[in-house]
């Protein structure tokens, strides 16, 4: 096949690009230059796009023999991504963009773009695995769990994932190291990247704060009581008890959490530990990686967090909203998560979390 | 097969000028030494230099050896601008970054005022506007620099009526891409100064030239051992400087042949595509140098697509990071920044052939088909 390998400076997507080349495919290039105004340097795992990574995705793939291109997304992923994370805060919601990415960039416009110019598909150096079955291509978690990404892929639909290739899921980290200094790729030693590219100090309240001012508003209990101040709502995030700056004290002097976050009357709700709880959840636009998921509920799990655990539930569709009832309950989770269902270690489905329960 | 058509950003290197090159490098001895082996290098050095002065028309003296023709460019702008007790800097809109960087460096950093002389539709720059500037201001003028050919469409520009509307106002041309592909004489022009390069003539990289009229001292950019009139330090790069002259004397380059290469060229495209358009297609422009306009395409999608069937050409310009940006050139004159992302340049050398041409014009139609549906997915 004729493909493009997204490559974005990193170790991952240097070997993805080169097992892709060993597999017999015709590969290209492609470093998503995704940042109007690039920092010249990387500074340790945060922020990506730099020049560096530019030079360091180049390098690879002149090493490994393949043309080499860069392509400006940095509109697309201005629009789809900075200004839809800058949103969902302003909703209340606490948004994933390496989601986000993946569904509008990686394999929206780069895929969309890379199919109009004759090629077949898209290989990155995410950690997830596809096979092909019964029902047709499926996505997988990877074999490394702490590296497993197909929780961040799980937006893709079956289109997508019919014109994606992951060639290191059946691979642990360290080993992607070792091959990378076997095969020469002077970034081998180069650190993951973490936190979100767009934030490179990682603070991403103080990030928010400068591009959407901060508005004072009060900090309330269940019963609507103030106990104290915030400096803008959206800086906030669900099940959060550090830096609340509360001054009323509760009468056993347990701690407060964030409960809820309403952006229209800029309120920040806070509560007890146990009101965190969350035994089932509902999300929107629904996006299956596979067979659609019906309304007769199933059993499977449910993971909400990147890296986080994956929960025992019953899913099922209710009106276009994918809906998980889990067996244990759940503290603290914010809307604008994805929740993504898995049947095994195959990825289902994902939906963005709006109402939990 | 595979096509190379960028000669304008680099072209291969004449046979006599490796094998000029090749002597020169198993040659010992620094120029500036005063024994047997210096004194025999820098006679190598200025009988090069002696050539290359009877090429470009000017005194061997006038010829200050610098490390690229960016360098002679920083030399010239910089170098005139420190000469000056003036502030004003005059350059037209469609320079090389050569020339605009260190202009905006002074504004920045040294008081400069730039006036950018605009350029008309075809490519041209306005001498009305010079003029009027010159009437207004000629005692704040410290110096005027405009190219002799512009880089990406070609376009020739009237240095020789510039250099009389100056009057005493010193101009400085970049010949860099018309040096020996059309006739230049830096005596007839009057000009103050001029650079040449030599990797675009046939030469080796590394080696460029201010000319420098005699008896005009400027301030230095390199302090060191004074080689270069005091002007350009560092030790002579014999073997590049010989290879440069050989090059150049060889005179190989067939401006006719190209020329029409080029015409055969254009006239394909346009018959497969009828809305491209040629950029500065009614200016007098250089013989090798074709620009061209794909209406509803993106340029680094062309060049990706024409690369992965082996024909070689360029877009204007990227920034550091290797981002396609809408060139300033096409900008200037006039083309809205989505216009100049469509646009592609194709240039032709002496080692350019009609089967080149063939070739390119065969894979044009799909590529610019896939090119016009990528970008429609874009803007989707």
């Amino acid at each position: 096949m004729k493909i493009i390998a997204a490559m974005s400076g990193g170790v991952d997507s240097a070997v993805a690009a080169a097992r892709a080349v060993e597999a017999g495919h015709e590969v290209i290039g492609v470093h998503l230059a995704l940042s109007s105004n690039p920092q010249k340097y990387r500074s340790g795992a945060r922020g990506c796009c730099t020049i560096e990574d530019s030079h360091d995705a180049r390098r690879a793939a002149d090493v490994i023999g393949i043309p080499f291109y860069i392509w400006d997304m940095a509109d697309e992923f201005h629009e789809g991504v900075v200004e839809n994370f800058m949103s969902e805060y302003a909703a209340g919601r606490t948004p994933n963009p390496c989601l986000r990415c993946n569904e509008k960039i990686k394999f929206a416009a780069v895929l969309d773009r890379a199919k109009a110019m004759g090629f077949d598909g898209v290989v990155t150096g995410h950690y997830a695995r596809t096979r092909e079955s019964d029902i047709g291509r499926t996505l997988h978690r990877a074999v490394d769990p702490l590296k497993d990404q197909s929780y961040v892929l799980a937006v893709l639909n079956r289109d997508q994932i019919n014109g994606a290739i992951f060639p290191l899921g059946d691979t642990e980290k360290v080993d992607i190291r070792i091959e990378a200094e076997a095969r020469g790729l002077a970034v081998a030693q180069k650190p993951d990247s973490h936190d979100i590219c767009f934030v490179p100090s990682g603070d991403n309240a103080g990030w928010l704060r400068d591009r959407m001012g901060s508005e004072v508003g009060p900090i309330v209990d269940q019963d609507g009581n103030k106990l104290g101040e915030h400096k803008g709502a959206y800086t906030y995030t669900i099940g959060q008890r550090k830096g609340l700056g509360l001054t009323v004290p509760t009468a056993d002097g347990s701690p407060r959490f964030v409960l809820k976050i309403e952006p229209v009357s800029n309120t920040v709700v806070v509560g007890a530990r146990e009101d965190l709880a969350v035994t089932s959840m509902r999300g929107e636009r629904p996006i299956f990686c596979g067979p659609a998921v019906g309304a007769a509920p199933q059993r499977g799990f449910v993971q909400v967090r990147a890296h986080g655990a994956a929960l025992d539930c019953t899913y099922y569709l209710d009106n276009d909203q994918l809906v998980a009832e889990l067996d244990a309950p759940l503290l603290g989770l914010a809307t604008g998560q994805a929740m993504v269902i898995y049947d095994g270690d195959r990825v289902v489905g994902s939906a963005t979390i709006c109402e939990t329960a | 097969m595979s096509v190379y058509l960028d000669h304008a950003a680099t072209t291969p290197m004449f046979d006599v000028a490796i094998e000029a090159m090749n002597t020169a490098l198993r040659k010992l001895g620094n120029p500036s030494s005063l024994h047997t082996e210096g004194r025999s290098t820098r006679k190598d050095v200025e009988d090069a230099r002696e050539q290359i002065a009877r090429a470009i028309d000017c005194l061997p003296s006038e010829i200050i050896f610098t490390g690229s023709g960016t360098e002679a460019d920083n030399a010239a702008i910089k170098g005139l601008f420190w000469h000056s007790d003036k502030k004003v800097i005059l350059v037209s809109s469609i320079e090389h970054h050569a020339i605009l960087d260190p202009a905006h460096w002074l504004v920045e950093h040294e008081g400069a005022q730039l006036i950018e002389i605009p350029v008309d539709g075809d490519g041209v720059i306005d001498l009305h506007f010079l003029k009027q500037v010159i009437a207004e201001r000629s005692n704040e003028i410290a110096l005027i620099s405009v190219m002799h050919s512009n880089n990406e469409t070609g376009v020739i520009q009237p240095i020789a009526e510039i250099v009389t509307i100056a009057g005493d106002i010193p101009v400085h041309c970049d010949a860099v891409q018309s040096f020996t592909k059309v006739p230049l004489s830096f005596k007839k022009l009057g000009l103050f100064a001029m650079t040449i390069s030599g990797h675009k003539v046939g030469g080796p990289l590394g080696i460029g030239a201010l000319i420098l009229r005699r008896a005009v001292e400027i301030p230095a950019l390199l302090h060191g051992g004074g080689q270069e009139r005091d002007i350009r330090s560092g030790t002579l790069n014999a073997p590049s400087i010989v290879a440069f002259a050989a090059a150049v004397s060889a005179n190989l380059y067939n401006a006719e042949k190209v020329l029409a290469l080029r015409d055969a060229f254009e006239s394909g495209v346009l018959a497969s595509r009828p809305d491209a358009v040629i950029n500065g297609k009614n200016s007098e422009r250089l013989p090798g140098i074709s620009n061209i306009t794909f209406p509803g395409t993106q340029s680094d999608s062309l060049l990706l697509l024409m690369d992965s069937q082996k024909v070689s050409c360029s877009t204007g310009a990227a920034c550091t990071a290797g981002v396609q940006r809408p060139s300033h050139v096409l900008m200037a004159m006039g083309l809205s920044d989505v216009v100049a992302q469509s646009s592609l340049r194709f240039s032709f050398g002496s080692t350019s052939t009609q089967a080149d041409v063939d070739y390119a014009l065969s894979v044009i139609p799909d590529v610019i088909e896939r090119g016009l549906a990528a970008h429609s997915v874009g803007k989707k």
